[in-house]
Order: C-alpha cells, then structure tokens, then sequence
C-alpha cells in the first residue's frame, strides 16, 4: 500500500464558525510536505482530519488510494506528533517509545528490543529507563518523533512540534528532522506558522488562509511565483504597491501606480484594465537603476554585514524595505533623505486584486 | 503602633489561643482520662496513673466486633463508592454545559441532605424489597454521599489532565480500552487513592446516617455511643486515643504527601 | 453524552453510564421517592396495606403541626440550628482573616494542618470529648470551682452543650469557604479603604465581608443543613428539656413503631434543608457549582 495522501474537497464546520472550505490536494508517498498559515488558517483541523481525531462535515480523505472515512485514529496508519509533544509522564522513555507496538499485542523483549533501536537512530541510548519529566527540550522532542515512528508509520502528522523549542535548538532540530525523513522515506506532514521553517525543510508547501487553500508549490516556486496576494505578503518580505494593470502582454505586464508606470512578470489574475497589485522581493530592489525607477524616503539603515537593510516609505505611504548588498551600500542614502531604487522586470510579479 | 492598635493585636493574640485552647483542649482531656484511675473518664481529680484501661479496651470483644463490622463496611465502601465516583467525574466531565448544570446539581445533592435522611431513605427503599437493615444496607447508604466525595476529588484531578495524550495513545493504535488503562486511570491514581482514604474516614466515623441502617450491627461508633449512654468508663476514651493517634498520624502523611506533590511541578 | 462515547468507546461508556445511573436513580431518587410515597400514607397494619384505607394524604404532616410538642422540637431545631452556624460564624470569621490576609506562609500551613486534624477525628469521639468535659463533675466545673468563679457545679448538658459540641464539629466547613474567599481579596482594597479613613469595623462590613459573601454563604448553608441533621450531638449533650427534631425521627422509626410519620418527619427536614441551601444561594448569588469545594 503506497502513502500518498490525498485531500479531496474537504470541509469542516464546527457548529456555525467554518474552520476549512474545500481543500483539495495531494500529497505524494515519501513527500516532505507542509501546510503553513496563520493561527486559526485550519491547518490543525485539517491535520486532526487526516488522523481521524474529526471526521470532516464534507468531502474525503484518502490514504494510499483508501477511503478513510469512519476510521479512528488508531485504524490509520498514521502517527501525529502533538504541538504539546504529549509524551506519557508516567511511563518510563522506553515504554513511551514502545507503546504503540503494545497496542498491537508486540512482546515485551521485542517491544524493548525496537524501542533500543529506535533511542539509538534519536541518539538517546542509555536514556530508555529515564521519565519524560527527566529530559530536556530538545530531548523530549526526540523521543516524542521515536514513539511516533516506532509504530512504522505512512505518514507522519507534525503539529508545529518545534515550536517550543529555543531558536538554536529549533535550527538544528529542522536538519534532523529533515535527514530522518530522507532516511526512513515515511510521508511527512508539517504544521507551523513559520515560513522559514517550511521553506527550508519541505519539498512542497500548501499555504492557507481563512479556512482556504491559496497554493500548493515547492518553497522556490511560492517565493518567485506567489499565486495570490496573501502568499506574496506571507511567504517571505515584499514591497507592495497597488496600482491599475494597463496592460499584459509577453508574459509581462505594466500597472500603473502612484509612483509611475512600472513593469513585472504577469502572474495570476493579471488582466489589462484591472485593479492589481506589484510585489517586488526586498533583494530585488537595488540603489540607483534605470529601469522600474522609484523614490522613497529613508528612514533606517541596519548594516548586518553582507548586506544593509533599508527601511523608508514610498511616497504613497506603503513601507519600502530593501536589502543592499555591502559592495552596493556606497550608493546607499543616508536616513531621512529621498533616494532612488530600480529593480529588474522579472524580479516582480504582478497579481490582480482580490 | 498606636495604643489602641496594640490592644487589638493583644486582644487578638488572645483570640487565638483561645480557639487553639477551644480545638485542642477537648481532645488532650479525652486522650489524659484514658490514663487516670478513675472509674468516670475525667481529669480532675486526678486519682493516679494507669494504663489499666488500654488493658481493658483490648479485652473487651464486642469493642473487636464492632472495630471489625466498620473495617469490612469501609472495605465494601471504597469498592462500591471509588468506582462510580470515578465514572461519574467521568460521565460529568464530557457533558454540555446545560446537561451538566442539571446533572451536577443532582450529583452533589447527598451533600446537601442531612445524613439521617439518607439513612432512612434508604431503610424504606429496601424494606419494600425486603431487605433490613445491616451491612448491606449501612454500605449503600454510606456510599450515596461519599461517591460525591470521591467525584470532586476525581474531577478536580481531571481538571489538570492533559487530554492530548488520550489523543496520542490513540493515534499510536491503542484501543479506547488501552487508552484508558495505560493513560487517563494512571493519572488519575493519586486522586484515587486519595479519595478510598477519605472514604475509609468518612465511613468508619460515619453516625448519622449509619444508625438508621444498621440493622442489629454495631459499628464503632455506634459502639462507642452506645458506650457513653450505657456505661462509660475510660476504656473508651483508651480506644478514642488509640484511634485519634491513628487519624492524626494518617492525616499529617495524608496533608505532607499532598503538599510534596503540589510542590512538585505535576507530570 | 456523544462526547463521553467517542472519547472512551462503546464499552467503558456504557459502564461509566450504568454505574452513575445505579447511584443516581437507585441509591438518590428511589430512596427518596420511597420515602415520600411512605410520608404520604397511613401506617397500617399488613393486611390492610393496598386496601380502601391505603390512600395518599398529606395527614403525617398535619400531625407534625397539630402536635404541639413535636412542634415546638421543630422550630427549635430550626433557630438553633440558625445560632450555631451564626456561632460558628462569629468563632471563625477574625481567624479566617488573619489566615487569609495577615498570616505568614508559615504561619498559615501550621495553622491549615493544626485545623484539618482535629476534623479528622470521628464525631462521635468529638461529642465524647466535650461530654467528658462538660460531665456534672468534669474538668470543666472543677476548673471553674477552683477559681471561684462559681460557687457549685453547673449542669451544663442541655442546649449549651449541644451548641458548644456542634459549633466545635462544623468550625472547618465554616472556616474554609470563608478562608478562600478572604484569600482571593486584594490586601491593596483593605489598605485602600484603611487609607481613605474607614475604620476597621466598615473595613470589614463594607469591604471584606461583601467580597466573602460567596463563603460566608456556603458555610452557613453546610453549618445550617449539619446541625439541623445531626443526631449524635444532641443524643449524647442534650437534656430531656433539649430534644432536637432527628431524636423524634428516630423514635418514630425504632420506639414509636410508625415509619410513615417517621418518613413524613424526615421529608420535612429534609425540604426545610433544602430550602435554607436554596434561598441562602439564591441571596448570596452562589451557584450551586461553587458551593461543593
């Protein structure tokens, strides 16, 4: 049986609040796989769907091909691990590890045994006879993902597991978390809200707002080709600046804004004669620049080394943040005065509104 | 400190120790008459020491009966009161919010009666069924209200229970019977022991209510207030000692075992 | 109820279910409607039992009001019942503060468990306790002779005993209901209302006991319904000129021989109890929730 998953149409109504409308996607077996959004987007409650903890109010989740509907989490071959981690407090680290292989009647030397090899994958030999309440952070974290994968899951739910961890912990915990999915092959499914956390870890990322689904794409393709305009504005910094589209063509279009014409790639909902909006990446913008010309206020340089950022506002009041690279900075202006930036057509994408 | 203010403390001072004198003075006579020769358990006179009365109270075999019947009635007590209790702080716990009102107004209800009644509320019931009173019946009537007790320390348990690992254990493939054996009864253990001691107490010191039921069965405190109407002599107060030593004793480990664990952060 | 199935599955709720539905309907209501159904009916001899003669009436409660000591016996228990909760009031309203706000944690766990122990110990040995002292030729008289203060011993069973015993077996139901309701008031409200001139008399009328009324409340309600329940207390410290309302309840069940008044009697008091929890709430706007802590 293969572990793919596959949302079809799924919605969920908790009494007259619309946790998720119509999501539909697939995830492919042995995928790194993310859905990222703001608290309350209904990424948990599409999570906790995929495990059977609810059953959704409409449409089908289908694992390997199957119909999951009126199976409990434990009939799934799927494991979650909880934002809480949830770890037993009054079991020992190895009869943690080893309790799902209790639940299906496994032997006590075999279920020690396999709970032995796991402590080891996790690098924690020797900690099986500790308590939960005796480990670190970091530790029980581990042990949280043994106990998960200990039951040879097909998929693995990750309900924002990280983020309690400490910002250095958390860093290293996304490498190996990354290196054991590439290891064991098993499915993952990746719940955060934070978007470097998906970008670096998944080989697709779903992104969702409001109960929606917006996109489903690999990190690079959401960063350069953001399909709506919450994407563009979530996944990574941006400068906007609305305008009316004039005109489309060659896979480029033109919108006019308070601060002139200026020309990007045409993405979605770009059509001549519409409202619409042109995102262009803070490393796009560069000091100077012929072409795209714009004048903003400068407000804050913050020199971090490679490169410099810089804070302001466009003259229609949207914030301006560029980020200038050092051996650029010379044409850098200084704080509180105008300046001038440029940036190349295919560096900006143009998205109608709404 | 102003004078006036030095006159409260001083008065207040005085306070005090009149309500310790009032808590402790009652018991230290009772336990000191156990020791006095005298044929009437009193203090004053003192009319030599002894502890010919202990010697007594160990020889007399209807006080081991009635020590007896009250040790297999809590014994029955906790097996009938600790489950349902539990079951209900169960049941309560996952109600909606106006099933829960209703219901737990009547769950606490035993409380709010005195125990003579449900002690013959209960006679009458099972007199229709032809049963009397006795064991049986000084079981069922006691456990109406200790269940209560045992529900509100159970819930109060519950209330601190993290329900994500019902969910985990779940999600890991347990069965909903394993969930619950592996997962939520070992939490709540602490509070379960906790409340068979405290129905243990409640049933062995229970009067009211059990004089209605017991039937031609004495427990102790029936025996010992039989005692006091009958013939009261300092073998009694023997015994009261004997008992307040174990109930103090057992509440100081009860209170410290309590204080250790919520000192500790809870798992 | 749904959620209590999906969380614990088919089989463990239905057992949870039947157990709570053995207590409530088999040992709470049952017993209670019996008893009613027997307050409601003529003592009878066997053979005439579901005859002609065997029809409801309310004539056992009647006879409670027409008899006029038995009357009397119950509104005395009533007031009296009312005095020892006010007693127990009184007696534990200045240490519950002192322990709520002025007390050091130190101070207060060796008071809590100096408290708790003596709560501990059975009633019946409690009641023991102050019959030994209160005894005609007990500590109490000798201690009182010795000083001269008086002249010969007093009789002090009857409704003084009775009040002292009872007072000293409720003091905790009291004291701790007011206890965490003074704990839960702001020490910077005292200190305001000290500030703004109050003197410590309308501190404690104007400030501290509005904010315990929830306490107060519930330790009169368990002091009231115990008092007016107890059987033991009066047994043992009370004089022939003393009865209490659950010593007739008795007789009518073990001397008198006549259950049906005796379930009547019981119904009485158990709807006088029910009554005084209720309007006591119901002034002091407790919820029913809060009151079994």
């Amino acid at each position: 049986m293969s572990h793919s998953v596959e949302l079809a149409g799924i919605g969920m109504t908790f009494g007259t609040t619309r946790a998720v409308s119509d999501v539909t996607f697939k995830v492919r077996e042995g995928e790194f796989f993310s859905i990222l959004g703001p608290s309350g987007c209904g990424k948990t409650t599409i999570l906790r769907m995929i495990a059977g903890f609810i059953e959704p109010t409409e449409g089908r989740v289908l694992i390997g091909g199957r119909d999951m509907k009126g199976l409990g989490p434990n009939q799934r071959p799927t494991a979650m691990i909880f934002q809480s981690l949830a770890l037993f407090p009054l079991m020992t680290v190895w009869e943690n590890i080893a309790f799902g292989l209790e639940a299906r009647g496994v032997g006590k030397a075999e279920r020690r045994a396999k709970a032995e090899e796991l402590l080891r994958l996790i690098a924690l030999e020797g900690y099986g006879n500790r308590m939960p309440g005796e480990l670190s952070g970091g530790q029980r974290q581990r042990v949280a993902i043994a106990r998960a994968l200990a039951v040879e899951p097909g998929v693995l739910l990750l309900d924002e597991p990280l983020s309690a961890l400490d910002l250095k912990l958390r860093q290293h915990m996304r490498a190996e978390l990354r290196a054991l999915q590439k290891r064991t092959g098993v499915t993952f499914i990746y719940i955060t809200h934070d978007q470097s956390e998906a970008l670096a870890m998944s080989d697709r990322v779903a992104v969702m707002s409001a109960g929606l689904l917006q996109q489903v794409a690999t990190p690079r393709e959401l960063y350069d080709n953001p399909a709506t305009p919450f994407v563009a504005r979530f996944v990574g910094e941006t400068n906007a600046l609305a305008g009316r589209i004039t005109e489309v063509a060659g896979g480029q279009a033109r919108i006019e804004t308070a601060l002139g014409a200026l020309t990007g790639r045409a993405g979605q909902g770009a059509a001549a004669g519409q409202a619409g909006t042109i995102y262009i990446r803070p490393e796009a913008l560069m000091p100077g620049g012929a072409t795209n010309s714009l004048t903003a206020k400068v407000e804050r340089v913050d020199f971090e080394g490679a490169f410099a950022l810089v804070h302001g506002a466009f003259a229609d009041g949207a914030a301006l943040a560029a980020s200038v690279p050092s051996t650029r900075l010379g044409d850098a202006p200084a704080p509180g005065a105008e300046a001038r930036f440029g940036f190349q057509p295919e560096h900006a994408v143009v998205l109608g509104d709404g | 400190m102003s004078g006036s203010e030095r006159i409260f403390n001083a008065l207040f001072w005085l306070y005090l120790v009149a309500f310790g004198l009032y808590l402790f003075a009652p018991l230290i006579i009772m336990g000191a008459a156990a020791f006095n020769e005298s044929r009437f358990p009193t203090v004053i006179p003192w009319q030599g020491t002894t502890t010919d009365w202990f010697a007594a109270m160990w020889a007399d075999r209807t006080m081991w009966q009635s020590l007896w019947t009250s040790l297999i009635v809590a014994v029955c007590v906790v097996v009938v009161a600790v489950p349902i209790g539990t079951a209900a702080a169960l049941v309560l716990t996952s109600l909606h919010a106006r099933a829960k009102g209703f219901a737990y107004a009547l769950m606490v209800s035993p409380l709010l009666t005195p125990g003579v009644v449900i002690g013959i509320s209960t006679l009458i019931l099972w007199r229709q069924l032809g049963i009397g009173g006795g064991i049986f019946l000084i079981v069922l009537a006691q456990s109406t209200f200790i269940i209560c007790y045992v529900m509100l320390m159970v819930m109060a348990r519950l209330q601190r229970f993290d329900r994500t690992q019902e969910e985990a254990a779940l999600g890991l493939g347990a069965s909903k019977v394993m969930v619950f054996r592996r997962v939520t009864l070992p939490f709540l253990r602490p509070a379960l022991l906790a409340a068979s001691g405290l129905a243990v107490l409640q049933s062995v010191e229970n009067y009211n209510t059990t004089l209605f039921v017991r039937g031609f069965e004495t427990p102790l405190t029936v025996f010992i207030a039989t005692k006091v109407r009958t013939g009261l002599t300092p073998a009694v107060n023997a015994l009261a000692l004997i008992i307040i030593a174990a109930t103090v004793v057992g509440a100081i480990a009860f209170e410290i075992a309590r204080r250790r664990r919520a000192g500790r952060p809870s798992p | 109820m749904g959620d209590l199935y999906r969380r614990f599955g088919p089989g463990l709720s239905t057992i949870f279910v039947a157990l709570v539905l053995v207590w409530l309907a088999g040992m709470v209501l049952a017993p209670n409607l019996m008893m009613i159904d027997y307050a409601l009916r003529p003592n009878l001899p066997p053979a005439a039992i579901g005859g002609p003669t065997d029809t409801y009436s309310l004539a056992n409660i009647a006879y409670l009001a027409g008899e006029a000591t038995h009357r009397t016996i119950f509104l005395k228990t009533i007031w009296a019942s009312a005095l020892v909760a006010l007693t127990t009031f009184l007696v534990c309203y200045p240490i519950a503060f002192w322990m709520a706000q002025r007390a050091t944690v130190g101070q207060l766990s060796v008071v809590l468990l100096l408290i708790i122990i003596p709560f501990f110990i059975n009633e019946v040995l409690r009641t023991l306790a102050w019959f030994i002292i209160l005894a005609y030729r007990g500590p109490l008289n000798a201690v009182l002779m010795n000083l001269g203060i008086i002249e010969a011993p007093i009789r002090w069973q009857g409704d003084g005993g009775v009040l002292a015993a009872m007072v000293y077996a409720y003091i905790l139901f009291m004291l701790l209901p007011i206890y965490n309701a003074i704990e839960s008031l702001e020490k910077a409200q005292i200190e305001a209302a000290r500030d703004l001139g109050a003197s410590p008399w309308r501190i404690h009328t104007r400030v501290v006991i509005p904010h315990a009324k929830a306490g107060i409340a519930t330790g009169f309600v368990f002091t009231f319904m115990l008092a007016a329940g107890s059987y033991v207390a009066p047994a043992l410290l009370g004089a022939p000129g003393s009865r209490w309302f659950t010593e007739i309840i008795y007789n009518w069940f073990f001397e008198g021989g006549d259950w049906n008044r005796g379930a009547a009697y019981a119904l009485v008091l158990l709807v006088l109890c029910l009554a005084v929890v209720l309007v006591t709430l119901k002034i002091a706007r407790v919820n029913l929730a809060d009151v079994a802590k």
